[in-house]
């Protein structure tokens, strides 16, 4: 058992990029459903409504940071294998960024998609539309940021 | 700042220059025409509602008309130009192109027109293969679909829906004959499968009447009518195709021969939606029975032009102060640093009468936010020549393009400047190629500052301290503000108690030891500086509590208002959090090219790792940087929005729409502007 820190750092990590992952496919899904719909009817807004499907696609790309740093901190992709102790630290530095990416990524989705609908109807008011998803996403971050700093603060000595 | 001064401006003449009058506001577009109401006067609006819907009828036509030309004739257009805006025309040109305006619009109604057969053509082959389809089952029948029989014989074609040989069909007909006899009937089965079969009935005239109950019984369906034999038909059909197929490549190539036009057309276009815009600014005049009166806003700068110009046609105009509490426009007009900023501006509101235009201040703080958010030296770098090429090559770009192009060059700019900041080029793309590809991992690109990548914690301290001097400088607009509108009152109660409470409550913090460790500060406050501090937090926490709550009459509703605004300090806490947005950012760019770094370098030091490292590299690269960029231009926006527009800025001003050339091929020149 002794790689039992290894696996419970690749949980993490899989956990962190599969989650996060998972939430913004599933809002970019939802906003591209909208972002279809309004192209049928105005194909001149496809730039528009591209950058908006896009937005809940960030958490994605967080998960895989996260999970790409844990990967390169644990004898993966480099570094040393982790203790027992430190790959439960690891495994629990993961989870912020796959529960805020999984379900903000959801939410984003629902509320980029809203902001579709408001730039179909009123194009000039795509600086706007563009903020709201914004809002949400900030959470998305600080998951991260938590995530992030965690990882780095793991001490080499437990 | 730079918000335009606005001037209201009167105009009067006669009615047989009034053409010439609108024709010159329209090309200098330098006024925003109102609504007069002098009804009382006597003086009357013309209806224009249906020369406006015939001139926008007319603009869509050509628009068309191009649309056509393009889907037949492309015009080849490289990616520089479709950044283009309207091309300048002079009057001249523009007065000999207007007088064959009636020819252009003949030439947009002959391409609708092809366009219109073309699209009948089109329609028409579908449904010739339709019955292709339909008479492929009868495709063994010798006779024509509708033949009935002879002197003495009765026949019957058609199907059923199931899978039957003819003996199949005989039994089924058999079984359902009436009377239980047999039927004296021929079965020729012409084609089967698995949902339907198709076959020929032939009997005796006399046995017509059983053997057609019986079909009946069996949901006996006739075939389609047909007066040819089905395979002579489809050869015709196969030929109608054919000739509705030459028809269109004639119509197309026809259309082609008018590629010419296109410029011609353009015009047209433009010039409804220019008579269109008249006919609305008409509308808004005034008239009398032979005079008439324009009431209008007018930039200051441009007033005294504007008045010489117009008296030159004989007319009256007149140009006052704008009143105090009247709703004038607002048109924001700022240099080539701050210029872009006005979209930005424009995207959240625009400043009401007592805002300031925001412009300059948030120009310096976006791009420092945009760099710190991608801060890699080679995304810097691509976008600033790709921008600089842009702003070289392309001249008369459309205005928003322009203003886009123009913020990411600085934007580029500050991100190089980050960049070599914090060590980053392309991720770690220079120590990666010179270990693996050179077996020299002491070649790195060195931060001059240091590296974000290893001392988080020091940039996300940096983060914190930009985002206070932000929000700080959002504070000190509002303290100038109030004090231009001589608020004296509400400058101390709501920007200095403000100001001392989180200003003092800030360097308090900094003498406590737990949080200069939590964020690895080099340095401590004294107790002494922290202690004064704490004391002015206080006063200032003192100072919201007692006159937060002002507009109450009730001494404890007042209080416990007071007490709530406290609690707004929350939200500063929660605004300054937010600029650790710039760390996570800012570190998910470097690590994501990081990923692809290491990707690339997986097929090892061959010709064909090099080769594999490229393609790994710029794939990866140009996503990386197509999606940082939306998410650095994304969340810069929302920190000057919520952040910092939050803590000094109403917005609600009202765009100033000048009567102007709504163009989008051809502008023509006045000297005015």
């Amino acid at each position: 058992m002794e790689n039992l820190g290894l696996f419970l750092a690749v949980l993490g990590a899989g956990l962190a990029a599969g989650f996060a992952g998972a939430g913004s496919a599933i809002g970019v899904g939802i906003a591209g459903r909208s972002a279809a719909g309004v192209v049928t009817q105005e194909p001149s807004l496809f730039s528009k409504v591209l950058i908006l499907q896009l937005l809940p696609g960030t958490q994605g790309i967080y998960g895989l940071l996260v999970a790409f740093i844990v990967l390169s901190q644990v004898g993966i992709l480099g570094g040393n294998i982790p203790s027992t102790a430190q790959g439960l630290v690891y495994f629990a530095a993961c989870m912020p960024m796959a529960i805020g990416g999984f379900l903000s990524g959801i939410s984003q989705g629902q509320c980029s998609s809203s902001a579709i609908g408001l730039v179909a109807k009123r194009q000039d008011q795509f600086g706007k539309a563009m903020i709201f998803p914004a809002m949400v996403e900030t959470y998305a971050i600080l998951a991260l940021l938590v995530s992030i700093l965690a990882i780095f603060g793991i001490p080499s000595g437990i | 700042m730079s918000k335009l001064k606005m001037k209201r401006v009167f105009i009067c003449g006669l009615n047989e220059e009034r053409q010439n009058v609108l024709d010159t506001l329209q090309r200098a577009g330098v006024v925003e025409i109102v609504q007069g109401d002098y009804k009382d006067a006597g003086l009357k609006n013309i209806d224009i509602l249906d020369q406006r819907a015939d001139n926008n009828q007319k603009a869509v036509l050509a628009e068309q008309a191009i649309g056509i030309l393009d889907e037949f004739a492309a015009e080849k257009t490289g990616l520089l130009q479709s950044l283009e805006g309207a091309k300048d025309i002079e009057v001249d040109s523009y007065g000999a192109r207007a007088g064959h305006i009636d020819e252009y619009m003949a030439t947009a109604e002959k391409l609708s027109e092809l366009a219109r057969h073309i699209a009948d053509h089109k329609a028409a082959i579908p449904k010739c293969l339709s019955r292709i389809d339909t008479l492929n089952a009868w495709q063994t029948l010798d006779i024509p679909l509708d033949f009935e029989g002879t002197e003495k014989t009765r026949v019957f074609i058609g199907s059923v829906a199931q899978d039957a040989d003819a003996a199949g069909i005989y039994e089924l007909l058999s079984e359902k004959a009436e009377g239980g006899e047999p039927l004296d009937v021929d079965i020729v089965s012409l084609n089967r499968d698995k949902m339907m079969s198709s076959f020929m009935a032939i009997c005796h005239r006399d046995d017509a009447d059983r053997t057609e109950a019986a079909l009946r019984r069996i949901n006996f369906v006739k075939a389609p009518m047909g007066k040819l034999v089905p395979t002579e038909e489809i050869a015709d059909i196969n030929r109608e195709i054919e000739d509705h197929k030459a028809q269109i490549k004639a119509l197309a190539d026809e259309v082609a021969t008018y590629g010419s036009k296109r410029d011609d057309l353009k015009f047209a276009a433009d010039y409804y939606r220019m008579q269109a815009d008249k006919s609305t600014a008409l509308g808004r005049l005034d008239v009398s029975e032979n005079a008439f009166f324009i009431s209008g806003y007018t930039p200051a700068s441009y007033a005294e032009q504007l008045k010489s110009k117009l008296e030159e046609l004989d007319t009256v105009v007149e140009i006052y102060d704008v009143e105090a509490d009247e709703d004038a426009p607002v048109v924001l007009k700022n240099g080539f640093f701050s210029g872009p900023m006005e979209s930005v501006v424009e995207s959240y509101s625009l400043p009401c009468k007592t805002d300031i235009d925001p412009s300059k201040i948030i120009a310096c703080f976006y791009y420092i936010l945009f760099g710190l958010m991608l801060s890699d030296a080679g995304y810097g770098l691509i976008l600033v020549l790709a921008c600089g090429y842009v702003l070289l090559k392309v001249k008369n770009m459309k205005p928003q393009t322009e203003k886009l192009v123009k913020l990411m060059f600085f934007s580029g700019i500050s991100t190089t400047f980050w960049g070599f900041m914090f060590g980053s080029f392309f991720g770690d793309a220079v120590n990666v190629v010179a270990t693996k590809f050179f077996n020299r991992p002491d070649i790195a690109f060195r931060p001059l500052w240091f590296n974000s990548m290893n001392e988080p914690i020091r940039l996300l301290s940096f983060a914190f301290l930009i985002g206070i001097i932000h929000l700080f400088t959002g504070m000190f607009i509002k303290l100038y503000q109030l004090i231009k509108a001589k608020d004296y009152k509400s400058a101390v109660y709501d920007v200095v108690f403000w100001m001392m409470f989180v200003g003092g409550a800030i360097v308090y913090a900094l003498s406590v030891q737990m949080i200069t460790d939590m964020l690895s500060l080099k340095f401590i406050l004294s107790p002494a500086i922290g202690k004064a501090a704490g004391t002015v937090a206080i006063l200032g926490a003192v100072g919201v509590i007692l006159t937060g709550g002002r507009d109450a009459k009730n001494p404890i509703v007042r209080f416990l208002l007071g007490l709530y605004g406290a609690y707004g300090i929350t939200s500063w806490l929660s605004d300054i959090l937010s600029y650790s947005r710039l760390l996570a950012l800012g570190l998910a760019t470097g690590c994501i090219a990081q990923v692809f770094n290491q990707l690339g370098t997986m097929a090892g030091n061959s010709v064909f790792g090099v080769i594999f490292f490229i393609v790994i590299f710029v794939i990866g690269n140009t996503m990386n940087l197509f999606i940082n960029v939306l998410g650095a231009y994304v969340h810069t926006n929302r920190l000057q929005f919520v952040e910092f527009f939050g803590k000094f800025y109403d917005g609600g001003g009202r765009e100033f729409t000048p009567f102007t050339e709504n163009t989008k091929y051809y502008t023509v020149k006045e000297e005015i502007k």
